[in-house]
């Protein structure tokens, strides 16, 4: 990829060139409209669909009024606690997990492949389904956890999601339940690209089990780990369904995250600016996240 | 392999102590399969269960189901509840947004793929740059403004509303997975066609689309699985009952106080079968598209 942009940039690098020859390049008149025929439609749906979304959300979120009316919102404050520890928990717990299950499904055997295709059986299912049988699991009364609790142990279990914290870890669990098994995928596939020789020779020296997970797989997936704990971060803040499914933000409003706030506050008080302002608070996490994921993403390759 | 060799060598009494150890780890091996699948399978065992439980049986404290019963999926399968007299209807706006969602980031992702990636044209790194920022941003966080426009433009309540949505989220992912893909497809191959007198439309659909088969597989069935999936903007632009989809319809049960738990479970479960059959079927090319795309380090 590189040597072939170079060879097309030395070329015309001679000449001064002409206003037209910058703007198109090295393709030719007819060539140059089509290549720009073929990028249109997905430019027009950018712009439309997603450009002017987010300058039409910063115009509704751009009042300071807003967010003097939202930081004194009591349900906000338990909002952000909130999210504070869904984020915290949530990725942490599922990233370190997912890290040490793609480390066991690299055992041989066929009944490892097989677990593995009972294992992604929750990522694979829709969230919706899932999360709403969750929710009537962990039902006080009639709920499968309890009546599992009751046949197996005699305890008489409690009304999880009548409780801020225990309808909180609810949530966090689903989510992790949920996740696991996508980044236990992609962890896989990165500790199957460490070419054998690199494994065979650690193990040759001696780095086996944690030894060798501490000086030769780790550093080798550390850059993965940290692209993919970056993602989880972001696509976790806009996690909508695991809230609304699993504790339906309740009891009294004391789960919500900013993703379920807002669109609360736009849909169901009917304070649409409100809800905007909610999702924007979160602007200071979310645009530094954004700009280290591009520069990673755009560069990311294979460095073994 | 190579342990057993070095076995040979070892006093009988280092051999049994490897071998107790073996065992033990074979033990916590299969201790945690166990776990494992206990806690995999857990909620979708408790959907199937109360789906078997005859109606007004749903409030047991039972482990299985007394009497199996299928009485919740007919229900379903002929509408036979008046909270599933459109299932049919609702089907059909899933896979309709499903198929029409795919087609579409095909469509656009590859050739906006094809354009950067072979053509080269010139600030295709900008569009490049659109298509990792749309990748970043959570869709959930545009929701209301996207809802207001829709309302501007009048199409609340048109499936193409959320088809549009749906198209400009899966499509970034699209033009990742064939730009990184189309590098494994040397670019003389573009080139000697063009030196035949083939025009780039003629390259983009003799030549590109059919190299890049395994790439459309992975990525149309990611887009697939996105739009039957989605659930935040179909509720929200989706709102009368035959314009809904399954899942906007499956949500409604839970609105109600005398939800009827067996039908909604034995809906959920019927949602639940096309991502889950479409998934196995391409979990090979899936599982490659995952590793080709964004998250590759």
């Amino acid at each position: 990829m590189m040597d072939s942009v170079s060879a097309v940039d030395v070329r015309p690098a001679i000449r001064p060139r002409p206003l037209s020859r910058s703007l198109r390049g090295h393709l030719k008149g007819g060539e140059y409209a089509w290549a720009v025929a073929f990028v249109v439609p997905y430019l027009a749906v950018f712009v439309a669909f997603v450009a002017y979304p987010v300058v039409y959300g910063l115009w509704m979120g751009s009042e300071p009024g807003l967010y003097r009316e939202l930081f004194a919102d009591p349900i906000y404050q338990t909002t952000v606690v909130n999210t504070i520890l869904y984020l915290a928990l949530g990725v942490n717990v599922k990233m370190f997990l997912a890290l040490l299950l793609s480390g066991f499904f690299m055992r041989p055997g066929w009944w490892v492949k097989a677990l593995l295709l009972i294992f992604v059986l929750p990522w694979a299912v829709p969230q919706i389904s899932t999360f709403i049988s969750i929710h009537w699991m962990l039902n006080g009364e009639w709920g499968f956890l309890n009546n599992a609790l009751y046949a197996l142990l005699h305890i008489e279990g409690p009304s999880w999601l009548n409780d801020r914290w225990m309808a909180l870890g609810a949530v966090i669990v689903s989510h992790i339940w949920k996740w696991t098994p996508f980044w236990t995928l992609i962890l896989l596939a990165g500790r199957m690209a460490i070419p054998l020789e690199i494994r065979d020779t650690a193990r040759v020296d001696g780095a086996t089990g944690v030894r060798g997970f501490v000086y030769i797989t780790f550093p080798l997936l550390a850059n993965l780990y940290l692209i993919c704990t970056l993602l989880s971060t972001i696509f976790l803040l806009g996690d909508f369904n695991a809230v609304t499914f699993v504790s339906g933000g309740g009891p009294a409003n004391s789960t919500h995250v900013l993703a379920t706030l807002g669109i609360r506050d736009a849909f169901e008080i009917a304070h649409p600016r409100l809800g905007v302002a909610a999702v924007m608070s979160a602007l200071p996490l979310v645009i530094p996240l954004v700009i280290v994921l591009m520069r990673k993403l755009r560069t990311a390759q294979v460095q073994l | 392999m190579s342990t057993i060799a070095v076995d040979a060598r070892f006093s009988s009494r280092a051999a049994a102590r490897t071998r107790g150890r073996r065992y033990l780890s074979n033990a916590g091996t299969l201790l945690l399969s166990l776990a494992l699948v206990v806690w995999s399978v857990l909620p979708i065992y408790n959907m199937v269960l109360i789906s078997l439980e005859p109606e007004g049986d749903v409030f047991t404290d039972r482990l299985w189901p007394r009497v199996p019963s299928l009485e919740s999926f007919v229900g379903v399968l002929t509408q036979g509840h008046w909270y599933l007299e459109h299932f049919w209807r609702q089907f059909a706006n899933s896979l309709y947004i499903g198929v029409m969602v795919t087609f579409f980031a095909l469509l656009f992702g590859s050739l906006t793929s094809f354009s950067i990636g072979r053509m080269r044209v010139r600030h295709g790194w900008l569009v490049s740059n659109a298509a990792l920022l749309t990748y970043v941003i959570p869709a959930s966080f545009l929701a209301i403004p996207f809802y207001r426009i829709m309302q501007n433009y009048g199409l609340a309540n048109n499936p193409w509303s959320v088809i549009a949505a749906l198209v400009a989220f899966a499509t970034p992912y699209a033009i990742f997975v064939f730009q990184e893909y189309g590098r494994s497809i040397p670019i003389e191959v573009d080139e000697s066609a063009r030196i035949d007198g083939a025009s780039p439309l003629q390259v983009y659909l003799r030549i590109y689309l059919p190299l890049m088969a395994p790439a459309l597989v992975a990525v149309g069935t990611y887009a697939l699985l996105l739009a039957w999936n989605e659930y935040l903007y179909q509720f929200l632009l989706l709102s009368s009952k035959s314009s809904m989809t399954v899942p906007v319809a499956l949500a409604q049960f839970l609105s109600s106080d005398q939800s009827p738990w067996n039908y909604m479970m034995a809906t959920a479960i019927i949602y639940a079968v096309p991502p889950v059959a479409i998934y196995y079927a391409f979990r090979r090319r899936m599982a490659a598209g995952l590793t080709m795309g964004g998250v590759k380090g």
